[in-house]
């Protein structure tokens, strides 16, 4: 039995605060994490884990499960804050982020027995072939599954990417999403000086992707986008989330110096009170 | 056993077996799916793929994608094989095998065709010599290396059927003596007792163990009784008949296809030094690329014949205290 979904936009948006407010106390407890992507993807997550996919956090491997693969392993914060706002274990554990023999490893690690954990990933641009992978197997027993992988845009520039590009349309894989956190920016700054991905929209259409963008912070965008796919009956698609890092903390959004930093104890609390408000 | 038991009845490629082994184990088993990387034919994929068509998933010369996807096939309950030349298998995708199989711990059969310098005119970019040192490194792998065309494909079957995780299965192209019989069985991680001796031991793999058979024939005309040990698992070694061949041998002599480096060789004194400290002599690559001839040719200008095995036989027992 799938977990029953949130229907209205305000109760997202708490879950989303609840989820931003988890992964600020986890990374100022582990003393190291990333926190900026972590905020640009948390309404993403939000959307997928309470208004997208059948799934079920009392049955973890129920097989009539939509998976969900995180191939930007980095952000591992907000995908446990996630798993554990949906009640896939309790919220105390994400206080062991990053600890010495902790189930929540600083990249994930399925060998650590975490529940909800499809994949262990954390060499960018890997997730994506798995969920191609995935998707052809379900395609070739007939079943219903979804599967959505998440990618960061920085991730993008890894050639590999572009192989399970062409692969999951080549194959027609419209059980398929793939979801771009396009919050501009990776470790050495904006990703247009690290290395151009624009014009993306276009990269993508041309690798025969259903290509739909949406404002990655705004419920009602992401929910419309998400309904968009799988219409398409022989093709992948693909969401670019325009999103901002460090979203729902004024003082860093934007500022790729957060990508891989944690905030100390005192700046978390400033960080939760502002995300209170 | 003795090796008059062991005749070659005709040469036969190693890939021809793993085509055969791998059909054998697609009709048993529904959930065995296969990965083509364009040379399908090459590998021996090609009788699976007109077999099973729906159970064939082509996804052109992208091995980086192919691992991945292979990792997907198998989180979702299949057995996926993905078979291309070992170079490209093995080493273009070597950081997806590591996270995404390995650290997964996913049950994928990656088969490593093109093995060694044997592989002839297409020269040192095609033969793989440095597929078994990275290979073996990795956590949860299982490194596997038959010595003939029956014995491969009896290994597939094992890889499929026996092994967990991820496993690596070696082997090569040329056309070179078929002489196991398919009675033996394949047991993952048991060594080979291929002739009996206690002068020297021979511990080889692949190819190698033909050369190494001739090898123990000749010796016995001096009246030197050789041991010969088939190791058609790299990983996890068979330590003990390791050990028991250095104490009762006291003398080794390792023979692959392949770097000494980090390979079998590399393997057998890690266990012999660790265990029975005793002299071993390395027929291998000695820290050089191939390069384009016929195959036979090759094999003597490395050092890689029945004859350079003997010589370090002698050079081995001179070492013996
Ligand atoms: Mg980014």
């Amino acid at each position: 039995m799938a977990f029953s979904l949130i229907n209205g936009i305000p109760g997202l948006s708490q879950k989303a605060r609840a989820i931003r407010k988890s992964v600020v106390m986890s990374l100022a407890e582990s003393g190291s994490g990333h926190l900026g992507g972590s905020m640009s993807s948390a309404d993403i997550l939000t959307t997928l884990y309470f208004s997208v996919m059948q799934h079920d956090p009392c049955n973890p491997s129920w097989p009539g499960r939509d998976r969900f693969i995180l191939s930007i392993g980095h952000i591992a914060p907000v995908f446990y804050a996630t798993l554990a706002e949906a009640g896939y274990f309790p919220k105390e554990e994400l206080l062991n982020l990053r600890k010495l023999g902790s189930r929540l490893q600083g990249h994930p690690g399925r060998d650590h027995g975490l529940p909800g954990l499809e994949l262990s990933a954390g060499s960018l641009g890997q997730g994506l072939s798995v969920a191609v992978g995935m998707a052809i197997a379900a395609g070739m027993d007939n079943m219903g599954n979804r599967f959505y992988c998440l990618c960061g845009d920085g991730e993008l520039q890894e050639g590999s990417v572009w192989e399970a590009a062409m692969a999951a349309a080549h194959h027609n894989l419209n059980n398929l999403v793939l979801i771009i956190d396009r919050n501009g920016l990776q470790i050495d700054g904006n990703t247009e000086k690290v290395m151009a991905l624009e014009p993306l929209k276009k990269k993508w259409e041309a690798f025969g992707w259903d290509t739909l963008e949406c404002d990655g912070h705004d419920f009602r965008s992401l929910i419309s986008a998400f309904q968009k796919t799988g219409i398409e009956q022989s093709r992948p698609s693909v969401i670019i989330a325009k999103t901002v890092m460090g979203k729902g903390i004024r003082s860093i959004e934007g500022d790729y110096r957060w990508h891989g930093k944690a905030p100390t104890k005192e700046q978390a609390e400033e960080f939760i009170s502002e995300l209170e408000i | 056993m003795s090796v008059m038991q062991f005749k070659n009845r005709g040469n036969k490629p190693t890939k021809a077996g793993f085509g055969e082994g791998l059909l054998e184990a697609g009709k048993a088993n529904k959930k065995v799916v296969a990965i083509g990387a364009d040379i399908t034919a090459s590998v021996g994929v090609d009788l699976f793929s007109s077999a099973f068509p729906g159970r064939f998933i082509s996804l052109g010369i992208a091995e980086q994608n192919c691992m991945g996807v292979s990792a997907g096939l198998a989180l979702m309950g299949k057995i996926p094989v993905f078979a291309t030349y070992g170079v490209f298998s093995a080493l273009r995708t070597t950081d997806q095998i590591r996270v995404s199989l390995c650290y997964n711990n996913l049950h994928v059969i990656i088969g490593g065709a093109h093995a060694g310098v044997s592989v002839g005119p297409d020269g040192a970019t095609h033969q793989a010599l440095e597929d078994i040192a990275v290979m073996r490194v990795m956590p949860n792998m299982t490194v596997l290396s038959p010595c003939d065309a029956t014995q491969t494909r009896l290994a597939v079957i094992a890889a499929i059927e026996q092994c967990k995780g991820p496993v690596y299965l070696r082997f090569g192209r040329e056309a070179m003596p078929d002489f196991t019989s398919p009675d033996m069985g394949f047991e993952a991680g048991k060594a080979q007792l291929f002739h009996e001796g206690s002068d020297v031991a021979i511990i080889a793999t692949g190819h190698m163990t033909w050369e190494a058979m001739q090898a123990a024939i000749e010796l016995q005309k001096e009246g030197i009784n050789a041991r010969v040990i088939n190791i058609h698992t790299i990983k996890p070694l068979d330590e003990s008949a390791v050990i028991t061949a250095a104490r009762e041998c006291g003398a080794i002599v390792t023979a692959e296809e392949h770097q000494v480096a980090g390979g079998l060789g590399s393997a057998v004194s890690e266990v012999v030094s660790g265990n029975y400290p005793v002299p071993i002599e390395f027929i291998g690559m000695k820290d050089s690329f191939g390069e384009s001839g016929p195959p036979l040719e090759l094999m003597k200008k490395f050092g890689l014949t029945s004859e350079n095995i003997l010589k370090s036989c002698f050079a081995a027992l001179q070492r013996k205290i």
